[in-house]
C-alpha cells in the first residue's frame, strides 16, 4: 500500500471538530419535517379526537369522556342521509371529473404535438385557479340564475316558455359547480401518467393489430390507473370535505357532512362537531385506503 | 409458418416537413433473407424500416411485400411484424398477456390464445417466467419476450430496430446467434437495422450500408467487406484505407491519381463516374512493409503510432500527401523488423488491393 502525502495537506491548523454520535443526525434531518407534521397535522387531530369525548351545553364544553356525541352522531338519522348525500355527489362528481379530466388530459398528451403548445394549453387549464374559489363558484350565479344567461338565452330563443328552475339552488347547480372546481386536480395526475407512456407502447400496439379504441382500453387506460387513483383521491376528499360549494349553490337546500359541522360549530357545538369530524376522517382514509387497494399507485410517487 | 415474402422499395422517399431523411431509395430484399441496414445515425435507415412497418407514412414511391403494395395499409395487415428498440413490452401485462396481444386484438378466445403465447414463451424458453412481467426480467429475456411477441402472428417479415443496442457485449454475441438460428429455422425474412459492422458482417445476407438518405452499397457482407463500393462504406466498415486524389492519368486498364501535395498512386480499373478525382480504397491488413517493385502502389511513410492489439499491431502513418493511412500487420509479421514511431517505413501492396470506388449520385 502506498501512502500519498500532499506536502501542506492535513497538517494545517487543527481544526475543531464537532463530533456528532453516528446514531443523531437521521434525526435531525428528519426533525423540520416531524415538526411540522407533528405540530399542523398530528396535534389538531389528536384534539378533536380528544374534544369529541368531551360534554358540552349551550354555552360551554366540559372536558369529560363521554360517548354521547357519537351516539348522537350515529345514531341520528339526520347523518345518515347527510353522509348519504355527501356521498352520492363525491360519486357523480367523482365520474364527471374522472371522464372529462381524462379526456382533457389525453388530448393534451396525445394530440397535442408539441411541448411547448402542452404546456401553453396546460397553463390554460390553470388560469381559473388565480381566482379564489369562492368567485368562481358566485360566478356561477349570474350565468344559471332565473334571470341569468342561460335562462335568459333560452327563453328569447323561444326554446323554453319560461326560466328553468332547477338551474341554481339545486344539486345540479352544486354538482356543476365542484366539477368546475375540481376537475383540474384530475387532469394533472392523469396527464402526468399519460406523458410517461412511451410512445413505442402505442406503436406496439398498433403493430399488433390494436385499433385506437384497444390500444385505448388495453393499454393506455390500463398505464393511466395511478394517475387516475391519484385524482381521485383528490376529487373525493375535496368533495367529502366540502361546505362552501354545497351551501353556495343549493341555496341552503342540500346538505354535506362539513357543512353540518360548519352548523354544529356556529351553535357552538365543538365536541358534536368533533365527533362528526372524527367520523369524517375515518370515512374519507377508508374510502383512500379502497382506492390504494385497487390500484398500485407507489410507481408514481 | 407462413410464406416469408420479398420486400421491395421502388425509389421509396421519406420527407419530414422541409427535410429529407430518406432520398428515392430502391432495393429488393429476397424472401427468406437476413437484411441489415447498417450506417450511422441519422442516416435514414430506421425511417426506411419504420416505412416498411407502416409506422411511418412513404412520401414517394412504393413499398411492395410479396406482390401487393401496402403503402397505405396499416401495420398488422401488411404481414410485417416489428421488434421496437426498446422492446416496448406493456409494463402491466404479465408475459402470457403480452404474447398474445395481438391475437386478443383479433379476437381470438382466451385460452387459444393463451395456449399459443404459451407454446411461444416456451420456444424461447421463457415458460418459468410466464406470470412475470417485464420488468421483472433481464435485458436478453425482455428481447426474447419482444419477439415471442413479433412472432406470434407468424408474420412474413420480422423488422428489427436495434435489437442488441440495449445488450451489455457479452449478450449481445450471444443472442445475435440466437437470431440467426431463428431466422434460419423459421426461413422468414428479417430486416434489421443497426449500426455495428460486426453484427451485419454476422448476421446478414444482404449488407444494405446506408448515408444522408441513400443506399451507398447493397450486397453481400463478403462483397461489402471486400470490394466496397463508395469511400463512405470503405471508412464506415473500418478495414479499409481511403486515399483521395486528382486523376492524372489513366493509360489502358491503369488510373493514376495524384493526392494533393505528394505521391502518385495507382489501381487496376477505370472509376465509373466522370469526376475529375478518383477515391481509391486499400484493405489496412493487405499493406506489406517493403518497397514497391512498381510505382503507384506504395510510398514511403513516417510512423505515427503504434498500437499493439494482440494477434496483430496497428501502425498510424502519414506520408507522401496521405495525412491518415492505417496499417494492420499480423504480429509476427511485425516483431520480424519492429518499428517505433518516427520511422520512416517502406509500404507496398499488390497490384489488386487497390480499388477504384464509386460515388453515389446526389
Amino acid at each position: 500500500m502506498v501512502t500519498v502525502r500532499l506536502i501542506g495537506a492535513g497538517d494545517g491548523k487543527p481544526k475543531r471538530e464537532i463530533r456528532l454520535p453516528g446514531w443523531l443526525p437521521p434525526y435531525l434531518q428528519a426533525t423540520p419535517l416531524a415538526l411540522i407534521l407533528g405540530g399542523f397535522l398530528l396535534l389538531p387531530i389528536l384534539m378533536i379526537i380528544v374534544v369529541s369525548f368531551w360534554d358540552y351545553d349551550f354555552a360551554q364544553m366540559y372536558p369529560d369522556f363521554v360517548s354521547m356525541n357519537y351516539v348522537d352522531t350515529l345514531g341520528s338519522w339526520v347523518t345518515w342521509k347527510t353522509y348519504l348525500n355527501t356521498l352520492k355527489f363525491a360519486a357523480i362528481v367523482w365520474l364527471l371529473t374522472l371522464v372529462i379530466g381524462f379526456w382533457v388530459a389525453y388530448f393534451l398528451a396525445f394530440h397535442v404535438r408539441t411541448a411547448a403548445m402542452q404546456m401553453v394549453l396546460f397553463l390554460i387549464c390553470t388560469v381559473p385557479f388565480m381566482t379564489s374559489n369562492i368567485i368562481r363558484m358566485i360566478s356561477w350565479i349570474p350565468v344559471l340564475g332565473r334571470n341569468g344567461l342561460v335562462n335568459t338565452a333560452l327563453v328569447k330563443a323561444g326554446i323554453v316558455p319560461q326560466p328553468i328552475e332547477w338551474l341554481l339552488y339545486s344539486d345540479f347547480a352544486v354538482v356543476l359547480a365542484m366539477v368546475h372546481l375540481y376537475t383540474l386536480f384530475m387532469v394533472t395526475p392523469i396527464f402526468n401518467t399519460l406523458m410517461r407512456i412511451d410512445k413505442s407502447l402505442i406503436e406496439a400496439a398498433r403493430d399488433g393489430g390494436a385499433s385506437g379504441w384497444q390500444t385505448l382500453t388495453n393499454v393506455i387506460i390500463p398505464l393511466a390507473k395511478p394517475g387516475m387513483a391519484i385524482g381521485t383521491i383528490f376529487v373525493v376528499t375535496l368533495v367529502m370535505a366540502d361546505f362552501s360549494t354545497v351551501q353556495v349553490m343549493s341555496g341552503g337546500q342540500s346538505a354535506s357532512v362539513a357543512l353540518m359541522m360548519k352548523n354544529q360549530m356556529s351553535l357552538l357545538q365543538y365536541p358534536a362537531a368533533a365527533a362528526n369530524a372524527a367520523v369524517l376522517l375515518v370515512v374519507v382514509l377508508l374510502m383512500v385506503a379502497a382506492i390504494l387497494r385497487v390500484v398500485d399507485i407507489r410507481k408514481e410517487l | 409458418m407462413s410464406q416469408a415474402a420479398e420486400i421491395e422499395l421502388a425509389s421509396v422517399s421519406k420527407v419530414y416537413g422541409t427535410t429529407t431523411a430518406v432520398h428515392a431509395i430502391s432495393l429488393k430484399i429476397p424472401a427468406g433473407s437476413y437484411c441489415c441496414f447498417l450506417g450511422p445515425s441519422g442516416c435514414g435507415k430506421t425511417s426506411t424500416l419504420r416505412m416498411i412497418a407502416g409506422h411511418e407514412t412513404v412520401s414517394e414511391g412504393d413499398i411492395l411485400l410479396g406482390n401487393t403494395i401496402v403503402n397505405d395499409l396499416p401495420p398488422a395487415r401488411r404481414g410485417t411484424a416489428m421488434m421496437f428498440q426498446s422492446y416496448a413490452l406493456f409494463p402491466h401485462l404479465d408475459l402470457v398477456d403480452n404474447v398474445a396481444f395481438s391475437l386478443k386484438m383479433q379476437g381470438v378466445d382466451k385460452t387459444e390464445r393463451r395456449n399459443a403465447a404459451l407454446a411461444m414463451l416456451k420456444r424461447m424458453q421463457l415458460e418459468p417466467y410466464a406470470t412475470r412481467r417485464p420488468a421483472q426480467l433481464s435485458g436478453g429475456q425482455q428481447q426474447r419476450v419482444a419477439l415471442a411477441r413479433a412472432l406470434i402472428t407468424r408474420p412474413q417479415a420480422l423488422l428489427l430496430d436495434e435489437p442488441l443496442s440495449a445488450l451489455d457485449p457479452f449478450l449481445k454475441i450471444r443472442m445475435r446467434a440466437e437470431l440467426k438460428s431463428l431466422q434460419t429455422s423459421l426461413g422468414m425474412t428479417f430486416v434489421h437495422v443497426t449500426h455495428s459492422q460486426d453484427e451485419a458482417m454476422a448476421l446478414a445476407d444482404l449488407i444494405v450500408v446506408m448515408n444522408d438518405g441513400r443506399i451507398e452499397q447493397a450486397a453481400n457482407p463478403r462483397t461489402v467487406f471486400e470490394r466496397p463500393a463508395t469511400a463512405f462504406v470503405a471508412q464506415f466498415m473500418g478495414n479499409h484505407n481511403v486515399i483521395s486524389g486528382r486523376i492524372v492519368e489513366r493509360s489502358g486498364d491503369l488510373t493514376t491519381i495524384e493526392v494533393n501535395g505528394g505521391g502518385r498512386f495507382s489501381a487496376v480499373g477505370v472509376p465509373e463516374h466522370e469526376d475529375t478525382h478518383a477515391d481509391f480504397a486499400l484493405r489496412t491488413d493487405h499493406i506489406r512493409m517493403a518497397a514497391s517493385d512498381t510505382s503507384g502502389f506504395g510510398f514511403t511513410a513516417v510512423v505515427q503510432n503504434v498500437e499493439d492489439l494482440g494477434a496483430s499491431v496497428k501502425l498510424s502513418v502519414a506520408g507522401a500527401g496521405v495525412e491518415e493511412f492505417t496499417v494492420v500487420l499480423r504480429d509476427a509479421d511485425f516483431y520480424r523488423s519492429p518499428v517505433k514511431a518516427g520511422d520512416a517505413v517502406p509500404l507496398s501492396w499488390g497490384k489488386d488491393d487497390a480499388i477504384i470506388l464509386g460515388r453515389v449520385p446526389k
